[in-house]
């Protein structure tokens, strides 16, 4: 099984921590400027559906995850 | 359905048959058409989306403005004549909602980080004690007393001065000034007055922060950015604005959702663990900007769901129509507690995301523990219809008052 890594396009991201409150365990945002960050280096299997939630929840598209087959 | 680009324009649907749904006509456009022409009251024809999936797909499409301003409901000869005068104004470049990138992303980037998930929890306790506050008051006074003027107005007043660090009798001089610029049913000459009175109030918060800068955004700003006076009023004046109407209409509405139906208002008074969800439904449910976002306009020909929204044309998003759309919500219309309300677009969607959701959310899940904690008896003093809402053409839905008793 490939990996699963969080990808964030910070120029997309608009701080809104919507990734946050989906997925409080794998994102914190910013204190400086809101934007997200994600601790997490590859993700756990039990992780990647917390994960796809906060991708599909994210108000501008910031978010994907790289080596999701699903 | 394919679109037909000459398809006869509708007018923006805001009549409601019940004070919760919006307009029916929403529904049967979402199931004929999901996007479709409408004609906005200064004759332009753009479009209207009313589907989740398409309210989406627009809100973070990066090819549409915020410029011109459109509103898709009013009186378009008083729309002109406030906007020549407000449009104009340097502190107009300071508001988000107005703004495109890449000033709008540096303006956004400058507040976010006093508006984080994590920030937000450090305010936990001060809103407490602000709610704790308004409960004790409400008890000492005895019932029965208007819901909005004890509880659902001063709550978000009082909250927003203490993250802005002002202090909470200033609330008359942004509360009483927005309620008279939103209102409809306000003249031009009213609204400018409203405008310039709170205008005042934004340049004297700004000149006292940097006498006396504190531990609060605005003092930030003052020292930190490269921001002018007016741009950093105009950031206070939308700071203040949406800080707190957006909330007093969350809180009375919502107490009207839960007390009009005695089962569900019981069912969280027995369980608080319900009232993180509920606060959630609350905002999907009401969906409180009731006349669609902002209207954004395209930039350049795009292409959305088989049609061609051409440069120059606005689009509005019912968010309304969105969050009840049986392809995403399952049996959208109905008021469910228990439900998985996450993905709602009450908060818009796209980068004018409300900057303050979870701020919003924080004032909202402690109101409404402490009140169920505190006035499990809570009932409503009038009947649900008879409650007076704002007209239907107003930017936010919301009550007038709202007479309840206890005990």
């Amino acid at each position: 099984m490939t990996p699963v890594r969080i990808e964030i396009d910070r120029e997309a991201c608009v701080a809104s921590g919507v990734c946050v409150l989906t997925a409080p365990e794998l994102f914190s945002q910013d204190p400086r400027d809101g934007r997200a960050l994600t601790p997490a280096e590859e993700l756990a299997p039990e992780q990647v559906d917390a994960a796809r939630a906060a991708v599909d929840h994210c108000p501008s598209a910031a978010l994907s995850l790289r080596g999701d087959d699903a | 359905m394919p679109v037909d680009a000459d398809s006869t324009p509708v007018a923006l649907p805001t009549a409601r048959t019940h004070p919760f749904d919006p307009a029916p006509e929403l529904a049967a456009l979402r199931e004929q058409s999901p996007l479709c022409r409408m004609r906005y009251p200064d004759g332009h024809v753009g479009w209207l989306v009313t589907s989740y999936e398409l309210a989406r797909k627009l809100l973070v499409d990066a090819r549409f403005s915020m410029k011109p301003f459109r509103p898709p409901v009013g009186d378009p000869a008083k729309t002109a004549e406030v906007q020549e005068v407000e449009g104009a104004r340097e502190e107009a470049t300071g508001a988000l909602i107005l703004l495109d990138p890449p000033r709008h992303t540096k303006i956004r980037r400058l507040q976010a980080g006093y508006f984080t998930v994590q920030r937000m929890r450090e305010h936990r306790a001060g809103i407490e004690r602000i709610v704790e506050g308004c409960l004790d008051e409400m008890e000492r006074h005895g019932p029965p007393v208007d819901f909005v003027e004890a509880f659902a107005a001063p709550v978000p007043g009082l909250a927003i001065c203490a993250i802005l660090g002002v202090p909470g009798e200033d609330r008359a001089r942004f509360e009483r000034p927005t309620q008279i610029a939103e209102d409809p049913r306000s003249t031009a000459e009213e609204q400018l007055a409203a405008n310039d009175e709170f205008r005042d109030y934004a340049h004297e918060v700004i000149r006292s922060k940097r006498a006396r800068p504190g531990d609060d955004l605005l003092s930030e700003l003052t020292q930190t950015s490269d921001l002018s006076d007016a741009e950093l009023a105009g950031v206070a004046l939308q700071l203040f604005g949406a800080g707190h109407e957006t909330t007093v209409s969350m809180l009375a509405l919502g107490a009207l959702v839960l007390l009009s139906d005695r089962g569900r208002w019981e069912r969280l008074c027995d369980d608080p663990s319900l009232v993180g969800g509920a606060v959630e439904e609350l905002l999907r449910y009401l969906t409180i900007v009731q006349v669609g976002a902002f209207t954004r306009t395209a930039t350049e020909d795009v292409e959305l769901d088989g049609a061609v929204i051409k440069a120059g044309e606005g689009v509005t998003v019912s968010l309304s129509a969105a969050n009840r759309d049986p392809a995403k919500f399952a049996d959208p219309d109905l008021f469910d507690l228990a439900r998985d309300a996450a993905g709602h677009l009450a908060f818009g969607h796209g980068r004018h995301i409300c900057l303050g959701q979870h701020f919003a959310r924080l004032e909202m899940e402690v109101a409404l523990l402490a009140l169920t904690r505190r006035f499990p008896t809570l009932r409503l003093a009038a009947a649900p219809d008879q409650v007076p809402m704002h007209p239907p053409e107003q930017f936010l839905s919301g009550v007038h008052e709202l007479p309840v008793t206890w005990g």
